[in-house]
């Protein structure tokens, strides 16, 4: 019988799925009351691990200990996040408040890096590794441990919400918060119980995936985020007993589908699911209701603020002054500078969508994935010249990327994040997978440099004035459409689609062309980076470059040309000029991110 | 040129229409008056695309367009303002009316299948002779629309509408309403908000309108000024047609009388409290 293997894959796939319950729960709990997606609670859950290991690894405690030790100290790193980074923003934009989770994210990743060094550690299992006979597979004593947590937890979150006071006071403000403060609920005090409650779940979370797996390292928020995101997603945003059903269905879904393909397509299976909801049910499974819309959750990033007019003599002078700067002998500058109009590239095709048209998108190098590998790829397989392949990779990419976002058109709001955000993934994990294409793991490597016309730009000089050239044109080209029809038509689908398409502004039409404008630039921008540093894979355009690029656009103003330029080349030379080491960086980033939301949302020039 | 038979849309348990008719003729001035909730926006949501009904249909100049998108019924001719006002906050005054005029683009939105969007970036990016001439043409026209609300919208063209009052953004949408050219143009309580004087002012150009030919339907619950304007006065009340006529005829039929007095009580018994 071959049942064995099957019943193993089952157990695996609801112990991985109670951990992702309970990841889940707290993503909905704080969804409810705070109407908020929280990007920082994988890392609370990162933190979680951390706080088990240094407890027994320094303190030798026993299991009870270590869990307790684990609950308080999440629990006020919640009541932290919430106190310190989100309550302050409350009354704002909705997106607001979810890019400030995301800069926290940053910030606690890279501490954790900091204080406990970025190696992986090893989290010892306490209960020992007594596995016993059921059928024909078997079960571990921290198996029945995490089930038994996940179900506790869960039955103390029901009594909880259901039968005492403050229980009641979530229950309310999740239904209205205002309707709530007015009958006396003290709301700020429901937020940060919710988020302790949410930040110890998610914490104890981490400890027993890091003894499940007796591995624990500071990347391994990202993932948790997503995973607890998408079974959230399943179950229906906000709803708390759907999330423990959405991270049961997950895991086992996950669980099956390493069964059958693989463990690499791990991912690719959570994310194909996520894509899927979104698209099919974006209620979630659970949700029966369909009268009232998914909510729309609009209000873009967009401040209300006057941009600054620069004189156009100050933006012509300072396209000659970069002209002439390769005149200075100082390679390190130039390169240092190429960097930044590289990413000013993908700046200002995330301007234009996150900024002109409204649409936060959370995956956006993957565009830059997409056109890096086709360029390369017309280049090593079939010979193609690179002066030919970069803006052959461009229209790939235009088309591509519009296809792969085509579901996400009709969507607004946080839906549009999460959704780029999962295809920004999946483009990861299928550039990973698809080894006879594109090489897998391996990556490209061997890429000619770029060339016009025969001659290989090899120098720093020259390699430098064609970025620079590109730059300039797409930014003329941008602001030429903005100044159209286009322009009017793209921001008035982000101040109110509605209203919009009821003056016959087709939104789905108008998205589409903001994407394949969008996606050829950024696809030229992936292409020529490839050809510079002559190696890509699959990680070279990783999430975190789709975080960076959103943090240099609203540093720059949303939506705003020149500030997009402006903010990938002060955000990539600063730290080269100060020469920060790469850890600091990254925390550099996310207070930059931060501090920006909280105190000049409309950034430096303003959005348009 | 507009007919509606047997509305009905529901949410949950309270339907909010129940089987409207209702037909309004080229040139002709419709009000639809009501006590609050009486369903009046949702019918409005119901014709214009935002809401598809339950039950019934909607004809738009003989063409079937029950439950078709907002879009298509701007196409065909129809604008429609909003009772909360949905100005474009970051949008200039001037942009906002632009907007309006979205479907009278011609030379900027070529109408070829498939690869129409296509041509329409290369036509923005390339911006040739025609394509500017048919943009001045809009921006003339516009500016033209903004002129007949006196001096309260042209000075403020190029502001953004966020800084807007409250009285001038109800302008806008009606600025932008009228930048479509609309066939039937729907007005959700234009004088919501406005003092006496502001209102007086709308009713004068709601009446230039009307003595222009527009065909007009229009929701309002300032009595005298639907008295005044309207050929015909349709009464709603829980989502139900209670009286329709002449306005005078209208003001006193009794069911009328009674669903204004009943909610009157009702609110004097609130008040009380």
């Amino acid at each position: 019988m071959m049942l064995g293997p099957w019943l193993d894959y089952t157990v695996n796939g609801l112990i991985i799925g109670n951990i992702y319950a309970l990841l889940a729960v707290g993503l909905a709990l704080i969804f409810g009351v705070a109407n908020l997606i929280n990007f920082a609670h994988g890392s609370v859950y990162t933190v979680g691990a951390y706080i088990g290991w240094a407890s027994i690894t320094f303190l030798h405690t026993p299991l009870p200990i270590t869990l307790l030790l684990v609950i308080v100290g999440c629990g006020l790193l919640g009541i932290a996040i919430e106190r310190v980074g989100l309550r302050a923003l409350h009354g704002r934009s909705r997106i607001a408040p979810l890019l400030a989770t995301i800069g926290i994210s940053l910030v606690l990743d890279q501490l954790v890096q900091l204080i406990c060094s970025p190696d992986p550690r090893a989290l010892p299992n306490q209960l020992g590794d007594r596995r016993f006979q059921i059928g024909g597979g078997t079960i571990g004593t921290l198996d029945i441990l995490i089930a038994g947590i996940g179900i506790g937890s869960a039955a103390l979150l029901y009594l909880f919400l259901r039968f005492t006071k403050l229980g009641w006071a979530v229950r309310a403000t999740a239904q209205d918060q205002d309707a709530a403060r007015q009958m006396g609920v003290d709301t700020d005090r429901v937020n940060m119980t919710v988020f302790a409650i949410a930040s110890a779940l998610g914490g104890v979370g981490g400890v027993l995936v890091g003894m499940y797996y007796n591995d624990i390292d500071p990347n391994m928020s990202f993932d948790a985020t997503l995973k607890g995101v998408v079974a959230m997603m399943i179950g229906g945003l906000g709803n708390v007993p759907g999330a423990i059903g959405g991270g049961l269905l997950l895991g086992l879904t996950e669980s099956y589908g390493i069964a059958l393909f693989g463990s690499s397509y791990r991912n690719l299976f959570a994310f194909a699911l996520l894509i899927l909801i979104l698209v099919a049910a974006p209620n979630g499974l659970f949700q029966r209701r369909r009268e009232t819309p998914p909510e729309p959750l609009t209000g873009t990033f967009v401040a209300r603020s006057r941009p600054v007019r620069l004189p156009p003599w100050l933006v012509a002078g300072a396209v000659v002054v970069a002209a002439l700067l390769p005149l200075t002998n100082q390679p390190y500058l130039l390169q240092t500078l190429t960097n930044g109009l590289l990413s000013a590239l993908l700046a200002l095709s995330l301007t234009l969508v996150a900024g002109t048209v409204g649409q936060i998108s959370l995956g956006h190098a993957a565009l830059l994935a997409i056109g890096g590998y086709a360029s390369g790829l017309l280049a090593l397989d079939l010979g193609w010249p690179v002066d030919l392949g970069v803006p052959a990779a461009g229209l790939i990419t235009a088309a591509l990327g519009t296809l792969l976002v085509y579901p996400a058109l009709r969507m607004r709001g946080h839906y549009v994040s999460i959704a780029t955000l999962g295809i920004g993934q999946i483009v990861a994990l299928v550039i990973l997978n698809w080894t006879g294409l594109t090489r897998g793991a391996m990556g490209l490597t061997g890429l000619p440099p770029p060339e016009i016309g025969g001659f290989d730009l090899t120098s720093v000089r020259s390699v430098y004035w064609l970025v620079l050239a590109l730059v300039v044109g797409i930014a003329l080209l941008q602001a030429r459409l903005l100044s159209s029809h286009l322009g009017r038509a793209w921001r008035a689908i982000r101040e109110d689609d509605v209203a919009a398409r009821s003056y016959g502004v087709d939104a789905n039409r108008y998205k589409a062309m903001a994407f394949a404008f969008g996606g050829f630039g950024a696809g030229v921008g992936g292409a020529i980076t490839a050809h510079v540093y002559s190696y890509i894979d699959y990680q070279t355009f990783s999430a975190t470059l789709s975080i960076l690029a959103l943090t240099m656009v609203i540093l720059g103003g949303l939506g705003n040309i020149v500030g997009a330029i402006l903010g990938a080349v002060v955000l990539t030379a600063l730290p080269e000029m100060f020469r920060f080491a790469a850890d600091y960086r990254m925390l550099a980033y996310g207070l930059v991110l931060l501090l920006l939301i909280r105190y000049r949302p409309q950034g430096l020039l303003g959005t348009v | 040129m507009l007919q509606v038979r047997g509305l009905a849309r529901r949410f949950g348990g309270v339907t909010a229409v129940a089987g409207i008719d209702l037909d309004v003729a080229e040139g002709e001035f419709v009000s639809i008056i009501g006590p609050n909730g009486a369903g009046k926006s949702t019918l409005f949501n119901l014709m214009s695309g935002l809401d598809r009904p339950d039950a019934g249909s909607v004809r738009f100049d003989g063409v079937d367009v029950t439950g078709a998108r907002p879009e298509r019924l701007a196409a065909l001719g129809l604008a429609r303002t909003f009772q909360h006002g949905r100005v474009f906050g970051n949008l200039s005054v001037l942009d906002n009316v632009l907007v309006g005029a979205h479907t009278r683009l011609r030379a900027a939105r070529p109408a070829v299948p498939v690869l129409g969007a296509l041509l329409e970036l290369a036509l923005a990016a390339i911006l040739p002779g025609s394509v500017r001439a048919e943009e001045r043409a809009l921006r003339a026209d516009a500016e033209k629309i903004l002129a007949m609300f006196g001096d309260r919208l042209l000075p403020r063209r190029d502001q953004p509408a966020f800084g807007l009052s409250y009285a001038n953004r109800r302008r806008v949408e009606i600025a932008r309403a009228l930048a479509l050219r609309p066939r039937l143009l729907m007005m959700d309580e234009p004088t919501a908000g406005m003092n006496e004087t502001e209102t007086a002012e709308m009713q004068e150009l709601i009446a230039g309108l009307k003595a222009r030919g527009q065909t007009i339907l229009l929701i309002e619950h300032k009595l005298e000024m639907v008295m005044r304007l309207s050929d015909r006065v349709l009464a709603m009340d829980d989502g139900r047609r209670i009286a329709e006529g002449p306005p005078d005829a209208v003001r006193h039929d009794p069911a009328v009388i009674e669903a204004y007095l009943g909610h009157a009580s009702m609110g004097q018994a609130e008040a009380a409290e």
